[in-house]
């Protein structure tokens, strides 16, 4: 047993964080949202060429051929720079939807509870519908995923196929997330001077920057075991603990940050908001919870070794 | 990343879980909470058992006495002794988790010569004398002095929270011996005899209505100077090697022991119809979900471990000791609200663990002094006052 990321998948990771610190820095982050523009569809068609959608695909099929975790990596990095677009539901229709491996097609996924669905606007498709449903624009609480209103029967297909995958994708969206707070918050907080010295000195910012880390450090153990096992329960685990690590983590960053925080110049609230839009998205924790006490009452000993 | 057990790994569970399904039925009847000589003899000779059989000091290197094993079968060793409902370490955790190690990595050839080889055979017990009343979070604080005389030091102070400190042959002991010098230096580590004149010991009870713990008086105590392990003044550093051994792995058992209680739990409910309430109902999900974490967070750090020189742990063990120690707080305010009002009678084990469970966030360095060891030496925060 060795369950730390080998020397390819450290790189792996370390070249998709070059790849978009280049391509979607803070500046072209901050320009999406000022130009109102969530889609990019040439940087959609890089990360494609890039095999981030593709990363799956066996290479008989023009694919990368890795797996899970090395996916779970990529898109944790996505995460971290907060890439707009339906990243996972273009992931899991590669292969399924024509253009969706390399990136020339945009797809999207009924992944929420109810009628609501992300970026049907700019999408050429819906995970396991065919056609594309029309929808009515409805205003949206993050400025980079624009959501629409379909009307009920909402698709004929469903994307439960995809249910524990786009979970789990999602989970390391929101890992990214989480870490990334992490970093924005320890940054500030060494270099914001009040009472005469940096506000990380004080023993109150400290401790909620420790809890950042720990919430973090805890979803991407849980994260990155889901993605070696696939197991369903720990894919629910990850979801929950990734979904709570990035909602609160961009809480507190926000509270370490004060009124900086609060304003519209600050990043923070563009992860909280992202991160309240993947909480709702593939698997709730409600819904999560509801599995693992389900699981609890059929698995006598949930302890073991795996494999 | 990979979470499968290698061959090797896998053949060496199977025969530890053989020996433990051949063992146990021959283990005697345990011994009650506050009959502190029965649970003394009781762990010898569980650890007289795991001496014999070639599982004594798994991890401790070959030239200590130990079988040198890997953490990955330190792992697997505490993983299926759990799941055995093997004695736990009990007396002889102090020995095999904090001053047999020490010893081993600090000690000289003749001290790991007189020290060691009781510990693994579970000759002698080992208490800890590191508290003090004005300093337990504090260490650097403690002043307890230590004053040369011939090749003798002459020990005067007082110790707090010393487990089995009544039924302890030695105690792994820091005293100030530079009063001048810096607070964290000037300290040494003894390895003190407690039959020594002048050592008291007197019983402190816990909340949980148990003498778990003692208080220790020094007065006049002679050590000789040669059961000073490192070089005097340089206790401090010595002692770092021996908490980050307890940062470990140390806590192994305990989630695995709470992953099954969950799964106990959830039955309960089941049976007294709380399963119903779903808000009870999701919270035993998500601590289910949190307690797999922190099992994987567990094989990550032994991972870690595993690729780092010499085996030692390193500093996510704060991060591990402070997910779990509120975890398992968390854990046991759920028991209670499935046993409804009967998790207020002493009766019930999970009313014990409650109360057990309030150490957790106070032992080895409270939650709050985690805390700024996360923020200042993880995150790199400025150290504040």
């Amino acid at each position: 047993m060795d369950f730390q990321p080998t020397e390819d998948q450290r790189d792996l990771r370390a070249g998709v964080r070059d790849l978009l610190a280049g391509r979607y820095g803070r500046e072209a982050l901050r320009a999406s949202v000022d130009t109102g523009a969530p889609l990019d569809r040439a940087l959609w068609r890089e990360l494609g060429e890039a095999g981030f959608f593709a990363l799956r695909l066996p290479e008989s099929e023009g694919g990368v051929g890795l797996g899970l975790p090395e996916a779970v990596l990529v898109f944790e990095e996505a995460g971290r720079a907060l890439v707009p677009g339906p990243l996972v539901a273009t992931h899991l229709a590669a292969g399924v939807v024509p253009g969706a491996a390399a990136g020339a097609a945009v797809v999207t996924a009924f992944d929420l509870d109810g009628p609501l669905v992300t970026h049907l606007g700019e999408a050429d498709a819906v995970l396991g519908v065919s056609g594309l449903p029309a929808g009515e624009p409805v205003r949206s609480v993050d400025p980079l995923t624009p959501l629409y209103r379909v009307a009920a029967p909402y698709g004929d297909g469903d994307c439960s196929a995809y249910r524990d995958e786009g979970a789990l994708l999602t989970a390391a969206l929101q890992l990214g997330s989480a870490l990334r707070t992490v970093e924005l918050a320890v940054r500030y907080a060494g270099e914001r001077e009040q009472f005469g010295q940096p506000i990380g000195a004080f023993q109150a910012v400290k401790h909620l920057c420790a809890r950042m880390l720990v919430r973090a450090e805890v979803a991407r153990t849980a994260v990155y075991a889901a993605a070696v096992t696939g197991d369903a329960g720990e894919v629910a685990a990850a979801k929950l603990l990734a979904d709570e690590a990035a909602v609160r983590g961009a809480r507190d960053c926000l509270q370490v940050h004060g009124g900086m925080g609060f304003t519209w110049e600050a990043d923070v609230h563009l992860h909280l908001k992202r991160a309240w839009v993947r909480a709702e998205q593939w698997r709730t924790a409600a819904q999560a919870q509801e599995l693992l006490a389900r699981e609890l009452l059929v698995s006598a000993a949930p302890v073991g070794p795996v494999g | 990343m990979d979470l499968t057990y290698t061959e090797e790994e896998q053949d060496f569970r199977t025969r530890l879980r053989e020996w433990l399904a051949k063992t146990l039925p021959e283990l005697p009847a345990r011994p009650s909470p506050d009959d502190w000589p029965g649970r003394r003899a009781y762990d010898l000779g569980w650890q007289r058992r795991l001496y014999e059989a070639g599982y004594a000091g798994l991890h401790w290197p070959v030239d200590a006495g130990g079988r040198g094993a890997t953490p990955t079968q330190h792992l697997i060793f505490l993983e299926e002794t759990e799941r055995a409902g093997a004695p736990y370490v009990g007396a002889n955790f102090v020995g095999l988790l904090h001053a047999g190690p020490t010893i081993a990595a600090e000690g000289t050839a003749e001290q790991r010569a007189r020290w060691l080889p009781p510990v693994l055979r579970g000759d002698e017990v080992w208490c800890q004398g590191f508290s003090e009343p004005d300093a337990g979070s504090d260490l650097a604080s403690l002043r307890t002095r230590a004053v040369r005389d011939g090749e003798d030091y002459v020990i005067t102070g007082s110790k707090i929270w010393t487990s089995h400190a009544e039924v302890a042959d030695w105690c792994e002991l820091l005293v100030r011996t530079d009063p001048a010098a810096p607070r964290h230096r000037g300290i040494s580590w003894l390895a003190m005899p407690m039959d020594a004149p002048g050592v008291t010991v007197r019983p402190l009870r816990t909340l949980a209505g148990s003498a778990e713990f003692a208080e220790m008086f020094l007065d006049g105590v002679r050590v000789p100077v040669a059961n000073r392990v490192g070089a005097e003044n340089d206790g401090w550093r010595v002692t770092m090697v021996t908490l980050s051994f307890e940062r470990g792995t140390a806590f192994v058992g305990e989630v695995v022991a709470c992953r099954r209680t969950l799964g106990e739990l959830a039955r309960a409910a089941k049976a007294n119809g709380r399963w119903d309430d779903p808000v009870l109902r999701r919270r035993l999900g998500r601590l289910h979900g949190e307690f797999g974490a922190l099992w994987r967070l567990t094989q990550w750090n032994v991972s870690e471990a595993g690729r780092s020189a010499g085996g030692v742990p390193g500093i996510g063990g704060s991060v591990f000791k402070l997910a779990y120690s509120h975890a398992r707080q968390e854990l046991y305010d759920t028991a209670a609200e499935v046993l409804g009002a009967h998790s207020l009678s002493l009766e019930e084990e999970w009313t014990l663990d409650r109360l057990s469970s309030l150490s957790y966030t106070i032992a080895a360095g409270t939650s709050q002094i985690q805390r700024n060891i996360v923020a200042e030496r993880i995150l790199g925060l400025p150290k504040g006052r």
